[in-house]
């Protein structure tokens, strides 16, 4: 753009748009804190004044472990742009580590929970660095399937473990999770993810999606970013799992299985790769889903296979985005980029 | 002495499932460059074709073969037509979650027409077994491995020496060298998941005669395990395939026996990382450098 020297006009011009862009982002930020507080306080008044009912008060919790699990998982697939098939083994380490806390200690509950998700996201935090440092030595394919082990291998051992109650599962959890502990755990896993995607950290790797070797070039110390992202988002999926576990009362191996991931994965997929919004917005819709569509809910992971490879299809395919273009001329939509 | 003979003969049983299973794997990958989540669930289909081929419809075993290994030929083709293809330039992450997708798809698909309860799959296999020096042989073990083995010889004989095969090699090599030289490079991938998936269901039909039971899910762990077996021999590798496979059904019949049943699962995938953290090219696989 800038091969020529700028003149002073134009120095300005770049100052003013760039000053129009910070403060179009700071309006971005504080529409954001106010939709996330007036929706707190909302869900609060529906709970007490009883409008949700017993089940949808019930579904709140689930819906913000949902959005912890999606946004953290965003980072690695949407922003560092690998595939992460071990999300649900990192939220059952963090899940049992937190869960055999409460049982154990004898803590003031406001002191006790806390610090049991704080300690069962530093425990799956712990093993995101122990996967991860083998495993990010590698990327694509076989990164996707050493997660997949690992989230096996992960289930197997609790399985067989004794004070983990086995494949029988952990009974006797206390039902710490209410709605506000849930809310605000999810709030801080989205202002930490949204803050560090918006970073030097976040440029970085985001830079390493696009390209790994002009990255490398660049300087960008790739094991470090991914080993970064790898534990963040293991520790805000640990977090996420206890209060899961917190939540059912119950933890049973079988839960965290590839499936688990997958379903994860497709929270991902569907509110959009690298959409922080997106996680959060599809994570609400598809908790719901099934309760509200009871009738469906056998062809619920027919549903969610052929959106997944509805959305890889219409995502990459030249032929769709040209005749989403057409349509969008059409409507009279102008012209949004078409292609990511 | 007699329980380790008889587990090395399980081993070898359920290793050359792997490796059939694996053989899949690996060929695509060194031509598309991808991985087919879908493959196992391959299986799940041919095993299905033979519940209904031979249990219900009660066609005779050459019927049901046949019958298993067209449709299941039809179906990995028809999935790389629709899913795959149009992803042929797309970065892996998105081919890897279509994969993803089409192999949920025929998982839930099975679920919805069959049900979710595993149902009986009467054996093909009607030959006795025989017992030798103590050691018990079933006729399983045998069709298995002389099936696996007479494959193997023609699949190498087919990449050796016909066109088609010298085809796949040079797609594997290099795509644009191979299309310069007028290699028909769709067609190619064509025909290697139209043998992969007619490999699958070999497999699945020598699975089912020595498990006996299929569901919904049962493709997709032997799926998972052959593709272990084939980052084990080095992936792109036929005969590092086969080695794959063999050697991982042994280690995990031994790990079932003398170790764990429920950490059996635990110690095939503990290998995979091992192989992948100390020699990432696997047993038999070509060093490939990463060029800019």
């Amino acid at each position: 753009m800038a091969k020529k020297q700028m003149t002073g006009s134009e120095k300005l011009i770049l100052a003013q748009t760039q000053l129009k862009a910070n403060l179009k982002k700071r309006k971005k930020t504080v529409f954001a804190v106010i939709l996330g507080i007036a929706a707190f306080i909302i869900c609060n008044v529906l709970i007490s004044t009883g409008a949700l009912g017993r089940q949808g008060s019930g579904l709140l919790v689930p819906i913000c472990i949902n959005i912890m699990l999606a946004v953290s998982l965003n980072l690695i697939v949407g922003f560092l742009g690998e595939l992460s098939l071990g999300h649900a083994g990192f939220m059952s380490v963090g899940a049992y580590a937190g869960c055999l806390f409460t049982i154990h200690a004898n803590l003031p509950t406001i002191i006790e929970f806390p610090l049991a998700l704080i300690i069962g996201g530093l425990t799956a935090a712990v093993f995101g660095v122990i996967i991860g440092l083998p495993a990010l030595r590698l990327n694509g394919d076989y990164l996707a399937i050493v997660t997949l082990a690992f989230g096996e291998i992960i289930r197997s051992i609790i399985n067989s473990l004794d004070f983990t109650g086995g494949a029988g599962g952990l009974k006797g959890i206390n039902k710490f999770s209410n709605f506000s502990v849930a809310y605000i755990a999810a709030m801080i896993t989205i202002v930490v993810i949204v803050n560090l995607v918006n970073s030097r950290h976040g440029r970085a790797i985001t830079a390493i999606r696009d390209n790994i070797i002009s990255a490398e070039a660049t300087g960008i110390n790739v094991v470090f970013y991914k080993l970064l992202s790898f534990v963040i988002a293991a520790f805000f999926a640990g977090a996420a799992g206890v209060l899961y576990g917190h939540h059912l009362a119950i933890l049973k191996p079988g839960t965290f299985d590839f499936n688990k991931s997958i379903e994860i994965l497709v929270i991902v997929v569907l509110g959009g790769m690298g959409s922080i919004p997106g996680s959060i917005i599809a994570a609400i819709v598809i908790t719901l889903l099934p309760e509200v569509l009871r009738d469906l809910s056998d062809y619920r992971m027919l549903i969610y296979s052929i959106a997944l490879i509805v959305m890889m299809l219409s995502s990459s395919s030249t032929h769709l985005a040209e005749l989403r273009m057409k349509i969008r001329k059409k409507l009279g939509l102008s012209g949004r980029k078409g292609v990511a | 002495m007699q329980q380790l003979c008889e587990q090395l003969l399980n081993g070898l049983n359920l290793g050359s499932v792997y490796a059939l299973i694996a053989l899949g794997y690996t060929m695509v990958y060194g031509i598309a460059k991808m991985l087919n989540f879908a493959h196992g669930d391959i299986i799940m289909v041919g095993a299905y074709t033979l519940l209904l081929s031979g249990s219900r419809f009660g066609l005779p075993w050459w019927a049901s073969v046949l019958l298993c290994t067209v449709i299941c030929c039809v179906l990995g083709v028809s999935i790389e037509k629709i899913a795959y293809k149009p992803l042929r330039s797309s970065s892996p992450l998105t081919v890897l979650i279509t994969a993803i997708g089409v192999s949920y798809f025929l998982q839930s698909s099975a679920l919805l027409i069959f049900g979710s309860n595993k149902q009986k799959v009467d054996s093909l296999i009607k030959i006795k077994g025989f017992t030798f020096y103590g050691i018990n042989i079933s006729g399983e073990s045998i069709v298995t491995l002389s099936v696996t083995i007479i494959i193997m010889i023609l699949l190498t004989l087919f990449i050796k020496k016909t066109k088609m095969g010298k085809a796949m090699l040079a797609v594997s090599e290099d795509k644009g060298a191979a299309q310069l030289m007028g290699v028909n490079v769709n067609s190619t991938i064509s025909a290697t998941f139209a043998i992969g998936s007619s490999l699958a269901a070999v497999a699945g039909i020598l699975y089912m005669s020595s498990y006996g039971f299929v569901g919904p899910y049962t493709g997709s762990l032997p799926g998972i395990k052959a593709f272990v077996a084939a980052v084990l021999g080095g992936i792109g590798s036929i005969p590092g395939a086969m080695l794959g496979g063999i050697l991982l059904g042994i280690i995990e019949s031994m790990a079932k026996t003398y170790i764990s049943t429920d950490l059996a699962d635990a110690i095939v995938f503990g290998i995979l990382i091992v192989v992948l953290l100390f020699r990432p090219t696997g047993l038999l696989g070509k060093k490939r450098m990463e060029k800019v």
